[in-house]
C-alpha cells in the first residue's frame, strides 16, 4: 500500500541510500574511523570530510524547511541569521572557540559539555544541572527537526502528516539503531555533501525560474503590495524589506520578532549548542579547524543562504506560476502592477459562481488573461470573475511550515523531490543522531553517574534516556505542528543553551578569575529569566503553555498593555542578565585555586 | 542594487557573501598553521571517548 502511495522509484532511492549509510557505519565502526580515532592514529582528516561533518551536524531540516518556510513569510530580512550563522557559528567558533575548548577538554578529560562545565568549575551540580537542561530541552529541537522532515514528506507524497511521522520515527529509530550516534565521519560527511549538491541545484534552479538574481529580487521587491493586511499591521514591507523598526507600538512586532528571535536568539545561540561544542574536542589540532573553515563558511551559506533566499524567492514563483484562483475583486491593491485582493468563488451544483466563506487572498491578475469571460451579478451589477496568482502563504495554507515543501513539488521536477528528500533525511538524520548523543550522555554520565557515583555503569540509563528523548520528540512533533512552530522550537532551544550555558562557557575558558558560584549563579539565572519570560511574557508561547492567563486576567502576556515586549525574545533579557551575574557573582567570591586554574589552562 | 532597494537587507545579503569570502580567505592563509603533536592527554582522552561511545 505505501508503494502506491509513495511509489516504487522513491522507495528504491531511499532504501539504496540507507543501505550505503548503513555500510558507511559499518565500514566506520570495523576500521573505528571514527573521529577520535583519526587523533590517536595520527592520520589525516580530509578537511572536507572535517567541515561537512561539522556542517551536517549543525544544519538541519528545521533550517532548511522551518527557517526557509519563515523567509517565504517575512522575507529576505532573514539573512540577517545566516550572516550569524557564518560569522558567528562558523568563523567566531572556529577562530576563538574550537582550539581552547579541544585544549581544555582534553586537559580536564571531559567527554561531554556538562561535564566540561562541571570539571571546569570543580562541581557537580553545574554538570546535573547543565545536563538535566540538555536531556530535558533537545527533544523540543529535535521535533523541530522532525516536524521540518515531516512536512516535507507529507507534501511530496500526498500522505498524512502523522503517517509521514510515523514513518520518518521508524526511518531515525532504525538509524539510531544501527549506529547511527557513533559519530562515524563517512557518514556525516556524505549527508553532508548530499545536502551541498541539492542546495546549490535548488538556488540555481529558483533564480533561473524567477528570471535570475537580479529580475527575480526586483519581482520579489515589486510584490510588496500583496503582503496580508495581517502581517502588515506587524510592520512588513516586502520580502525584500527590513521590517519596520521602532518601540512601543504593534507595528513593529515584527521587526522584534526577525531580528530578536530569529536572527539572535538563533544566531548567537548556536555558540552554546553542546552537541556542537563537543566536536571541538575531536579534532586534532587547531590546523583541522583552520582548514575546515574554508568550507565551512560556504556550506552554511548554502544552506542557510540558499533555504531563506528561496524561501522567499518561491513568492514570485507562485505569483507568476501558481495554479491560478478565481474570484472577484474587491480591493485593488495596485493598479499598474494588476495587484488586487480577491474574494475567492467557485461554481455550485447549478453552475453559478458563488463566494468561497471568509476566502479573501492578494493576487496578481493574471497578464494574459486577467478575466475568465464570464461574470456574477452582485446587487444591480454584472462583476467579471477574475484570475490571478498569490504568494506562498496561500499555497502553503497558511502553514509556513509548507512553504519550502509545496514550492519543491510545484517548481522542482521530479528527479530534484526525490534528490531533496535525500537531503531532508540526510539533514535530519546528522542533526538527530548528535542531538540523540547529547540526550544519552546527559541523562547517563551527566546526571546518573554524578547523582549515584556509579562511574562507567550507565549503559542502561543511557539507553533508556535516548528512547525517552526520542518519544518525547515524537510526541512533541505529533501535537505541536502549528505554522511557525520548527523556528520557534529552535529559537528556545537555542536561545535557553545561549542564555544558561553561554557566559559560564566563555568565561570559563578565557578567564581565570570566573569563579564556581558566578557560574552557578549565571547559569540559574539565565535558565531561571528565559523560563520565566517564556511562562509569562512571550506572548505566542506563555498563551499555549497556559499559566500566564491565571496571572495576568486571561491575557496572553503579563506585559499584554505594553507593546513589542510580548515578542522580544528570551535572549535579550536572560543573556545580559547571566554576562552580569557571572562577573558580580565571580568578583565577589574566592577564584578556583591555582593547581587547578593552571590545570585548565596549561599550554 | 541586486534588485534590492532596501538597504539592510542588501547589506545582510552582501554580508552573507562576504562573511563566506572571509572564512574562505582564513582557511587558506592559515592552511599549514596550528599543527599540535599529539600529547598523552589526547590518546587518554580518545580512551574514554570510545568508552562513552561504546556506551551508546
Amino acid at each position: 500500500m505505501i508503494a502506491q502511495t509513495v511509489g516504487l522509484p522513491e522507495i528504491i532511492i531511499v532504501i539504496i541510500y540507507l543501505m550505503l549509510i548503513g555500510y558507511l557505519g559499518w565500514l566506520g565502526y570495523r576500521r573505528t574511523r571514527t573521529a577520535t580515532d583519526y587523533l590517536v592514529a595520527g592520520r589525516k582528516v580530509h578537511p572536507f570530510v572535517m567541515a561537512m561533518s561539522y556542517g551536517a551536524t549543525f544544519i538541519s531540516t528545521s533550517a532548511i524547511v522551518g527557517f526557509g518556510g519563515v523567509a517565504g513569510l517575512f522575507g529576505m530580512s532573514l539573512l540577517w541569521l545566516t550572516f550569524l550563522n557564518i560569522f558567528v557559528g562558523i568563523f567566531i567558533a572556529f577562530v576563538f572557540l574550537g582550539g581552547p575548548t579541544r585544549k581544555m577538554g582534553h586537559h580536564l578529560d571531559a567527554h561531554t559539555f556538562p561535564e566540561l562545565l562541571g570539571r571546569r568549575y570543580q562541581s557537580k551540580f553545574v554538570q546535573i544541572f547543565s545536563g538535566v537542561i540538555i536531556f530535558l530541552f533537545i527533544p523540543l529541537y529535535a521535533a523541530a527537526v522532525l516536524i521540518g522532515g515531516c512536512e516535507f514528506i507529507a507534501a511530496q507524497f500526498g500522505i498524512e502528516y502523522i503517517v509521514a511521522l510515523l514513518v520518518f520515527s521508524v526511518l531515525i529509530a532504525a538509524y539510531v539503531v544501527v549506529g547511527g550516534l557513533k559519530g562515524v565521519m563517512y557518514t556525516d560527511a556524505l549527508q553532508g555533501t548530499i545536502m551541498f549538491v541539492g542546495m546549490i541545484i535548488l538556488l540555481i534552479w529558483t533564480y533561473i525560474t524567477v528570471g535570475g538574481v537580479v529580475g527575480g529580487h526586483q519581482s520579489l521587491t515589486d510584490l510588496a503590495g500583496l503582503v496580508p493586511g495581517k502581517l502588515k499591521a506587524m510592520g512588513h514591507q516586502g520580502w525584500t524589506s527590513t521590517p519596520k523598526f521602532g518601540w512601543g507600538s504593534h507595528g513593529y512586532d515584527l521587526w522584534w520578532i526577525v531580528i530578536s528571535t530569529i536572527a539572535m536568539g538563533v544566531g548567537i545561540g548556536v555558540l552554546a549548542q553542546p552537541q556542537l561544542i563537543v566536536r571541538f574536542m575531536t579534532v586534532k589540532s587547531r590546523k583541522e579547524l583552520n582548514r575546515a573553515m574554508l568550507i565551512g563558511g560556504v556550506f552554511i551559506l548554502i544552506m542557510t543562504g540558499v533555504a531563506f533566499t528561496v524561501g522567499s524567492l518561491s513568492n514570485v514563483f507562485f505569483a507568476q506560476k501558481g495554479q491560478p484562483f478565481t474570484g472577484r475583486v474587491i480591493k485593488t491593491i495596485d493598479a499598474d502592477k494588476n495587484q488586487c485582493v480577491l474574494q475567492l468563488m467557485k461554481k455550485n451544483d447549478g453552475g453559478q459562481w458563488v463566494d468561497i466563506k471568509d476566502k479573501k487572498v492578494p493576487v496578481v491578475l493574471d497578464s494574459d488573461k486577467p478575466y475568465t469571460g464570464e461574470s456574477v451579478p452582485i446587487g444591480a451589477k454584472d462583476v467579471p470573475i477574475a484570475q490571478g496568482r498569490s504568494i506562498s502563504i496561500v499555497y502553503a495554507k497558511g502553514n509556513a511550515g509548507q512553504i519550502i515543501p509545496t514550492y519543491i513539488t510545484s517548481a522542482m521536477p521530479k528527479w530534484f523531490s526525490l534528490l531533496f528528500l535525500l537531503v531532508l533525511l540526510a539533514a535530519a538524520m546528522s542533526t538527530l543522531s548528535s542531538q540523540f548523543h547529547a540526550v544519552g550522555t546527559s541523562i547517563g554520565r551527566d546526571v546518573y553517574e554524578q547523582v549515584t557515583g556509579r562511574h562507567g555503569r550507565s549503559i542502561g540509563i543511557t539507553r533508556i534516556g535516548i528512547l525517552i528523548g526520542i518519544i518525547m520528540a515524537v510526541s512533541i512533533s505529533a501535537y505541536a505542528r502549528e505554522s511557525t512552530m520548527i523556528a520557534r522550537a529552535t529559537a528556545i532551544f537555542f536561545g535557553l543553551c545561549a542564555s544558561a550555558f553561554l557566559p559560564a562557557f566563555v568565561g570559563g575558558l578565557f578567564f581565570k578569575r570566573i569563579t564556581k558560584a558566578g557560574a552557578i549563579a549565571s547559569m540559574i539565572v539565565g535558565f531561571g529569566a528565559t523560563a520565566f519570560w517564556l511562562l509569562f511574557v512571550k506572548a505566542q508561547e506563555a498563551s499555549a503553555i497556559g499559566l500566564v492567563q491565571k496571572f495576568a486576567g486571561g491575557k496572553s502576556s503579563i506585559l499584554a498593555d505594553s507593546p513589542n515586549w510580548p515578542v522580544v525574545d528570551p535572549i535579550l533579557i536572560a543573556l545580559p542578565l547571566s554576562i552580569l551575574t557571572v562577573i558580580i557573582v565571580s568578583l565577589m567570591t574566592k577564584p578556583s585555586s591555582k593547581e587547578h586554574l593552571a590545570d585548565c589552562f596549561r599550554k | 542594487m541586486l534588485g534590492i532597494d532596501d538597504f539592510y537587507v542588501l547589506l545582510a545579503y552582501l554580508l552573507c557573501l562576504l562573511s563566506a569570502v572571509l572564512c574562505v580567505i582564513y582557511g587558506l592563509v592559515t592552511w599549514n598553521r596550528g599543527e599540535e603533536a599529539v600529547q598523552e592527554e589526547d590518546v587518554r582522552w580518545v580512551e574514554g571517548e570510545k568508552k562513552v561511545e561504546e556506551e551508546l
